[in-house]
């Protein structure tokens, strides 16, 4: 680690290529943190856009006719809108309508904070597109597969549960896998409220060390990166779960 | 108060359908609830505003205030879309024609750099085009100003080449091998093979996603707010901060949002209906 550190110590004095993230234990740290609170952020947010795309799924199957509409003006809603102004109506006016809530200093705060914000507003967002993808899912389920599975006398709610989601998951999952590296990607935005993310904590180094060239360098290889390692997590998944004869 | 005596005579009404609405069918119900919400939302509504100081302006008024600023806004951001929509359809293009090159190096450094620009965020690469662009160029003994927004339409520009790389690649690939095979038994040339028979197929099953790619661009111009270039978000803020009103915030932010739905959906919605028509028969 100490000759990692001579090296680029040398590379910043001798060439100006200043990656001080490599030497510098207090930037290293402030990029680190960066770091994981993206991978944090983006997990949080995968697995609860995940859950509103179940939900709206199911709502749109439902026989009531308003949840169907509801679901639907939800859905075009924020596909349709920029995630960036869908953030800042969150942060900014939702949350001046909602009353603040007093911590144990006693001080007024309010009821959810921007890391709470982004993580509503990236779900629902992402959660949108999600809700489309498991619905074209399973209604790429053949009508005949589930009366098949009727006759052999699942109820409906077991033939769901063992028949229809397992294949129109199997279906989906490249178009998930899509929505979801689109997720991590749209997490950067959550620099706009302050949330100490990859991209915040790569500004405060570079407004500090002024090297943003090295930064940027280093930003999009660390996002490349993270992308290529979900890109190849989901494919490797999606071998395992391939059912052989079944190809979607 | 004359909003809301208007409003007073139909609450009793909608009180009277909630009690018979157990009997009724359940689409029905619905509806009736709906209905009956939506009129308590305009009473509640009404009655903020009524309550309101005389001397202060209602938030309506100050939306309608607003709203030609914000507007203009917004047509700067559509104008920033078009342009780096153009800008990187145009770089894009060459790229995918690059991908499907018979060069090997070529096709590796095409596919390569798609797939950098492409998996990154667009926020990054915009930093990425802010900060490291010169804010002005030295042609020969003549100084030009590179200003904020052009570079802010190249750094907008640089995902867009590498989505239109990808769908070019996709759409050329999407044509059947037949096609490539039957033009060279026929001896045409490959050049003759792309621009003649490939391509004009191929770019009919461009459109949809291109247009898609277009709908998420004209998205994420508000981005540019974030880099310091003054657009519909930016005024919205900048609204706000002028009227030091927390109860405009909704209603300004919901405005900007849309102002966005009503030109995306549109496209969203003609983007299915070509991806309909031009969808392979299987």
């Amino acid at each position: 680690m100490d000759g990692t550190a001579d090296f680029f110590r040398w590379l910043a004095e001798a060439h100006r290529i200043d990656v001080s993230i490599a030497y510098d234990p207090l930037d290293r740290k402030r990029f680190l943190i960066g770091l994981w609170t993206t991978i944090w952020l983006s997990g949080v947010c995968i697995g609860s856009s995940i859950l509103v795309g179940l939900i709206g799924a199911w709502l749109h199957g439902a026989r009531s006719a308003a949840a169907r509409g509801a679901v639907q003006v939800f859905v075009q809603f924020f596909r349709n809108t920029p995630p960036l102004v869908q953030l800042a109506f969150f942060y900014f006016a939702v949350s001046a309508a909602l009353p603040p809530v007093t911590d144990r200093f006693g001080a007024s705060v309010p009821l959810i904070d921007n890391v709470g914000w982004a993580i509503v507003s990236f779900s629902l967002f992402a959660g949108a597109f999600n809700v489309e993808i498991f619905r074209s899912g399973i209604e790429a389920v053949p009508r005949a597969t589930v009366e098949a599975a009727e006759s052999l006398g699942y109820t409906r709610l077991a033939a769901y549960r063992h028949v229809v989601l397992p294949l129109a998951f199997r279906v989906c999952l490249p178009a998930l896998g899509n929505n979801l590296v689109n997720l991590v990607k749209t997490t950067t935005l959550a620099y706009a409220i302050g949330v100490p993310e990859l991209l915040y904590a790569a500004s405060q180094v570079w407004s500090e060390v002024f090297n943003v060239r090295e930064m940027m360098v280093v930003l999009l290889l660390t996002y490349v990166a993270l992308v290529a390692v979900l890109v190849h997590g989901l494919r490797r998944w999606e071998r395992a779960m391939r059912i052989p004869g079944y190809s979607a | 108060m004359s909003a809301l005596a208007v409003l007073l005579p139909r609450q009793p009404a909608a009180v009277g359908s909630e009690w018979g609405a157990a009997r009724m069918p359940s689409a029905l119900r619905s509806r009736k609830t709906i209905a009956a919400l939506a009129i308590l939302g305009a009473v509640w509504t009404a009655a903020a505003w009524a309550a309101a100081p005389v001397d202060r302006p209602s938030v309506l008024a100050l939306a309608v205030k607003w709203a030609p600023l914000i507007f203009g806004g917004f047509l700067f951001n559509l104008l920033v879309s078009v342009a780096a929509m153009a800008l990187g359809t145009a770089a894009g293009v060459l790229l995918g024609l690059a991908q499907i090159s018979l060069l090997r190096p070529v096709q590796a450094a095409s596919w390569a750099v798609t797939q950098f620009f492409r998996n990154a965020p667009w926020l990054v690469l915009l930093f990425f085009a802010m900060f490291l662009l010169p804010f002005e160029w030295r042609i020969g003994g003549v100084t030009v100003p590179f200003p904020a927004w052009l570079k802010a339409m190249l750094g907008l520009a640089l995902p867009v080449l590498a989505n239109v790389s990808e769908i070019v690649r996709g759409g050329v690939l999407s044509i059947p091998l037949g096609q490539w095979e039957s033009a060279e038994s026929l001896a045409f040339s490959r050049r003759q093979i792309l621009w003649r028979i490939i391509l004009p197929q191929a770019v009919k099953r461009m459109i949809p996603p291109w247009m898609n790619l277009y709908a998420i661009l004209t998205m994420a111009t508000t981005l540019i707010s974030v880099v310091g270039i003054q657009d519909a978000m930016t005024l919205t803020r900048g609204a706000l901060v002028a009227e030091a009103r927390t109860d405009l915030y909704l209603p300004l932010y919901f405005m900007l949002l849309l102002m966005f739905f009503a030109y995306c959906y549109p496209i969203a919605r003609y983007t299915q209906v070509l991806e309909r028509r031009f969808a392979v028969r299987g």
